[in-house]
């Protein structure tokens, strides 16, 4: 039977590990590309203060750099250490993409990363530049991969259930490849990521300008994150609708949940904007909704349907019942009864035989499963509402408060009128966590909102762990909340040490600590 | 272009390709990392050990993930198996992997003596827990594992972190913690000079001995006292990744017979033992012109490639026996992916591993110079 306790525990510790290695991977795909601009301008013009602002945000960028890797490092273990029935069910599909990953876009970046921080003095300008270039692209090129293999569990295309090998076998992995979901979450997640990297040089720069030190150091980085910024926001904000048009079509569950749409309404749907899901009635109470918004959003058309999440859960028990016929079948087929009718029946309901898996909560053979357990598994066939509801609000209020953000930063750096607009310097400053409270929602939205599947209509979570013991998982569970917070700590106290210390800490005898002796000796207490 | 079986045979030769790569590259820095305590007497001189492989440890780690990677690619049953039934090894591994990025990036950005030391003991651990907890994997390998699979395939291993260690798995731990002293010494020889060079060859040459024997050691223990396993039903090569269906029996001296069967096979862990030794001797010359300290690290990677190659050709087609269900042992014949997968990872191996050597050959190429406690102190604030 299934071990409720271990599936919640496993749940948890691939959720922590999860999202605090998501705190540090959306700087690293932005900041890349912000010092590829930085350099690019140093090697066009040929001016210092560019190489030396490519060479301090680069060291914040190494700062966040390296607890990336560290924790990156768990995300590769994690599958076979804690979810080993899932790795053998889909690692002959969902391992290509992680496997490409590395050859194609790891070591690109980790090679290069190398040059950039220790090859300033050993490489030409031109050479550099390039490895700056060949180090973004390689970050890029990684989340690419990684979206694809998550693009595969959102909506598994491209392959079929082997009942020899007892797993999903690779069918076409240029399906794979070209999966709808992936495409658009890919430039979401990477357009978020630039979003991330422009608001920190943003606010950093910010506050130099409030401070009165390094103003043209702090003035020229701040053009760059308004400009990079400004187009990013746009694109997650118009990404990020034709995410939600892809779920339409993929993952309707996941967007009855996020709009907490448990009727099924004539088109076109009103946009729910607010309100309280009530998983137990099946109802939003208080809801305040935006005739139209919805139906056009997910369908892009005024007369498809979006449906609710009584009428998607009514359409699975039949999908549940199904299951159950091709679980009879796939026992069958294992202990060596090959007929060819066996062999027909199964193939007739494989396509079920996931939904047949979530009966496994309740009995172990499936088959003999009542009629109070089936309803159970329907009950269990979409996620609860008010998290996912909530997720996605509190991501689309930041993003739309970074909108208007980078529309003024980008209004007034361009009318040069930023240094006198302090009310919106400090409102910059404050911003500096909003992209992360965006994205780390994000990512629930996009995780939660899929469950009760590790993969979408084929694999159960509850079932995906591997076999351990409940107190193994506990304490590695708290070695990691533990061992997190400590590097954490110390992460940002090296990053918001030299985010203080600004560009002197380059020492290049030019900026705002070097200029006086009584500021200088400051700088030598400080000890860095 | 290749059928099945050629498929499972060419990845049998490619996850071992990766490990090799692995331990010679990121395997050297592992080495430079435990050396350091030793090697560095001052500051400026660990300054001087870390900024030797300050530009590539973080490429070649990555060897370390994509062998893991791929293992989940190629091989997904191995990879569910082991990382999951070595559970608490693999978390000690990970976790001791976190401190060498960290180590290497905020040491030397704050002049503290503490922060400074405590960094470096960071690296010492990092550096040097995960070659033994790799050693003694291996070692259980080699013993085999307690685990076996229900009908549905879902694995269970009923051993416990401290069944891991007998003297056997210690002594290949062993062997593997010196492989890496002794490939990071004879880099430091390479590229540094004056104390810290001549603390790495004197080091270097005691570990490549010590490696010497322990590797022979292991290798009479696999004669006398482990047992071995073979196949004693027929294997279908072409067959799919159904590892349950075979049946295994096991025996004392069994992991000889593939050398037995096929003698040219003793080179391998002839040359094991014989490199090494040739390391000891290159690193005991005095005054060594470049071409020696050259020849001593690629003799030192030839004895790593040699060493690996060793445990997986005595245990092939085996790559990892069940001790308590070794008809449920996995092969390399099956425990594999679908031929479209195998497929598929090896055009991507073959275009891209190419390209990766080549411009990890320039950025080396580009940063090789010999590091000195003079070009450390020039550049305090830009170096590691």
């Amino acid at each position: 039977m299934i071990n409720e306790t271990l599936v919640e525990l496993s749940r948890w510790q691939f959720a922590v590990t999860a999202l605090f290695h998501f705190l540090f991977v959306p700087l690293t795909l932005g900041l890349t590309w912000i010092l590829f601009i930085m350099e690019s301008v140093y090697v066009m013009t040929g001016r210092e203060i560019y190489r030396d602002m490519t060479k301090f945000w680069g060291k914040l960028f190494g700062i966040n750099f390296a607890i990336g890797v560290a924790t990156g490092l768990t995300m590769e273990f994690e599958f076979g250490t804690n979810w080993s029935y899932y790795s053998h069910y889909v690692g002959d599909v969902f391992g290509a993409p992680l496997a490409i990953e590395g050859l194609m876009a790891f070591f690109l970046e980790s090679t290069f990363v190398g040059m950039f921080f220790l090859g300033w003095d050993r490489l030409s300008k031109r050479q550099h530049l390039m490895g700056t270039f060949l180090m973004a692209l390689g970050t890029n090129l990684s989340a690419l991969w990684i979206l694809i293999a998550n693009g595969w569990m959102q909506n598994p295309v491209g392959s079929e259930f082997n009942y020899m090998t007892m797993r999903m076998e690779l069918v076409s992995f240029s399906e794979i490849i070209f999966n709808p979901v992936a495409q658009v979450k890919f430039i979401h997640t990477v357009a978020a990521g630039y979003v991330a990297g422009s608001m920190f040089v943003l606010s950093i720069s910010s506050y130099y300008l409030l401070k009165g030190r390094d103003i043209a150091f702090a003035k020229r980085s701040f053009s760059v994150g308004a400009g990079f910024g400004l187009a990013a926001i746009f694109s997650v904000i118009l990404l990020g609708d034709e995410s939600g048009y892809e779920t339409g079509e993929v993952q309707k569950v996941k967007l009855a949940a996020i709009e907490a749409e448990y009727h099924t309404e004539p088109a076109p749907a009103a946009f729910t904007l607010i309100g309280l899901p009530d998983d137990e009635a099946m109802e939003t109470h208080y809801a305040v909704k935006i005739p139209y918004a919805l139906g056009i959003i997910a369908t892009r058309s005024l007369d498809e349907e979006v449906i609710g999440l009584r009428d998607l859960q009514k359409a699975h028990e039949p999908r549940i019942r199904n299951g159950m016929i091709a679980y009879e079948y796939l026992t069958k087929l294992r202990n060596g009864e090959e007929t060819p009718e066996n062999l027909a029946r199964f193939n007739e309901t494989k396509h079920d035989l996931g939904y047949g898996l979530l009966l496994k909560r309740y009995t172990d053979n499936v088959v003999d499963a009542t009629e109070a357990q089936i309803k159970l598994a329907v009950k269990d066939s979409t996620p609860p509402v008010a998290p996912v509801f909530w997720a996605f609000r509190i991501m689309v209020g930041a993003g739309v408060v970074m909108l208007i953000l980078f529309i003024l930063a980008f209004y007034f750096n361009a009318r040069r009128e930023i240094e006198s607009k302090r009310w919106l310097l400090k409102s910059l400053f404050v911003a500096l966590p909003l992209p992360w409270i965006a994205i780390e929602t994000g990512w629930f939205v996009a995780e939660f909102g899929r469950q009760p599947w590790a993969i979408s209509e084929v694999l159960p979570t509850f079932l995906s762990t591997s076999n351990l013991a409940v107190g193994d998982v506990l304490f590695s569970l708290i070695a990691f909340i533990v061992v997190y917070t400590i590097l954490f700590i110390i992460e940002m106290y090296l990053m918001i040490k030299f985010a203080r210390l600004g560009p002197s800490s380059l020492h290049t005898g030019r900026y705002h600590f070097e200029q006086t002796p009584e500021l200088a000796s400051g700088l030598r207490s400080q000890n860095y | 272009m290749f059928d099945y079986e050629a498929l499972k045979f060419i990845w049998w030769g490619l996850i071992g390709f990766l490990f090799i790569g692995f331990a010679v590259t990121d395997g050297m820095d592992m080495g430079v990392g435990g050396l350091l305590p030793f090697v560095a007497k001052k500051d400026v001189e660990s300054r001087v050990v870390i900024n030797t492989v300050g530009a590539h440890w973080d490429g070649n780690q990555v060897w370390l993930i994509t062998a893991g990677a791929s293992l989940f690619a190629a091989w997904p049953l191995v990879y569910a198996t082991a990382f999951s039934g070595f559970y608490f090894a693999m978390m000690l591994t990970l976790f001791s992997l976190f401190l060498r990025p960290l180590a290497f990036d905020y040491r030397s950005k704050i002049e503290s003596e503490k922060w400074r030391t405590n960094w470096d003991k960071a690296l010492f651990v990092g550096s040097m827990v995960p070659p033994l907890v790799f050693g003694v994997a291996f070692g259980n390998l080699l013993q085999g594992v307690p685990f076996g699979f229900d009908s549905l395939m879902r694995v269970t291993y009923t051993g416990s972190f401290f069944a891991l260690f007998t003297p056997f798995t210690l002594l290949t731990g062993v062997v593997s913690v010196c492989m890496m002293l002794m490939h990071g010494s004879t880099w430091l020889v390479l590229r540094t000079d004056a104390d810290v060079a001549q603390r790495s060859a004197n080091i270097g040459r005691v570990v490549a001995v010590v490696l010497a024997i322990t590797f022979a050691l292991a290798g009479v223990m696999v004669w006398q006292s482990i047992d071995g396993y073979s196949v004693i039903s027929n294997i279908d090569k072409m067959g799919q990744a159904q590892p349950t269906i075979k049946e295994v029996s096991t025996g004392s001296g069994v992991w000889l017979a593939n050398f037995i069967q096929t003698p040219l096979l003793w080179l391998v862990p002839l040359l094991g033992i014989f490199m090494p030794l040739v390391v000891a001797m290159l690193l005991g010359i005095k005054n060594k012109s470049g071409s020696v300290k050259t020849a001593s690290l690629l003799a030192s990677a030839l004895s790593i490639a040699s060493i690996i190659l060793t445990a997986g050709i005595s245990m092939f087609p085996f790559v990892m026996p069940s001790s308590s269900q070794p008809n449920h042992s996995l092969l390399m014949w099956d425990t594999v992916s679908s031929e479209g997968t195998l497929g598929l990872m090896l055009m991507v191996v073959a275009v891209f591993t190419p390209i990766i050597i080549g411009y990890t050959f320039w950025c080396y190429k580009k940063m090789w110079r010999t590091v000195t406690i003079e070009e450390i102190e020039q550049n305090s604030h830009s170096a590691y």
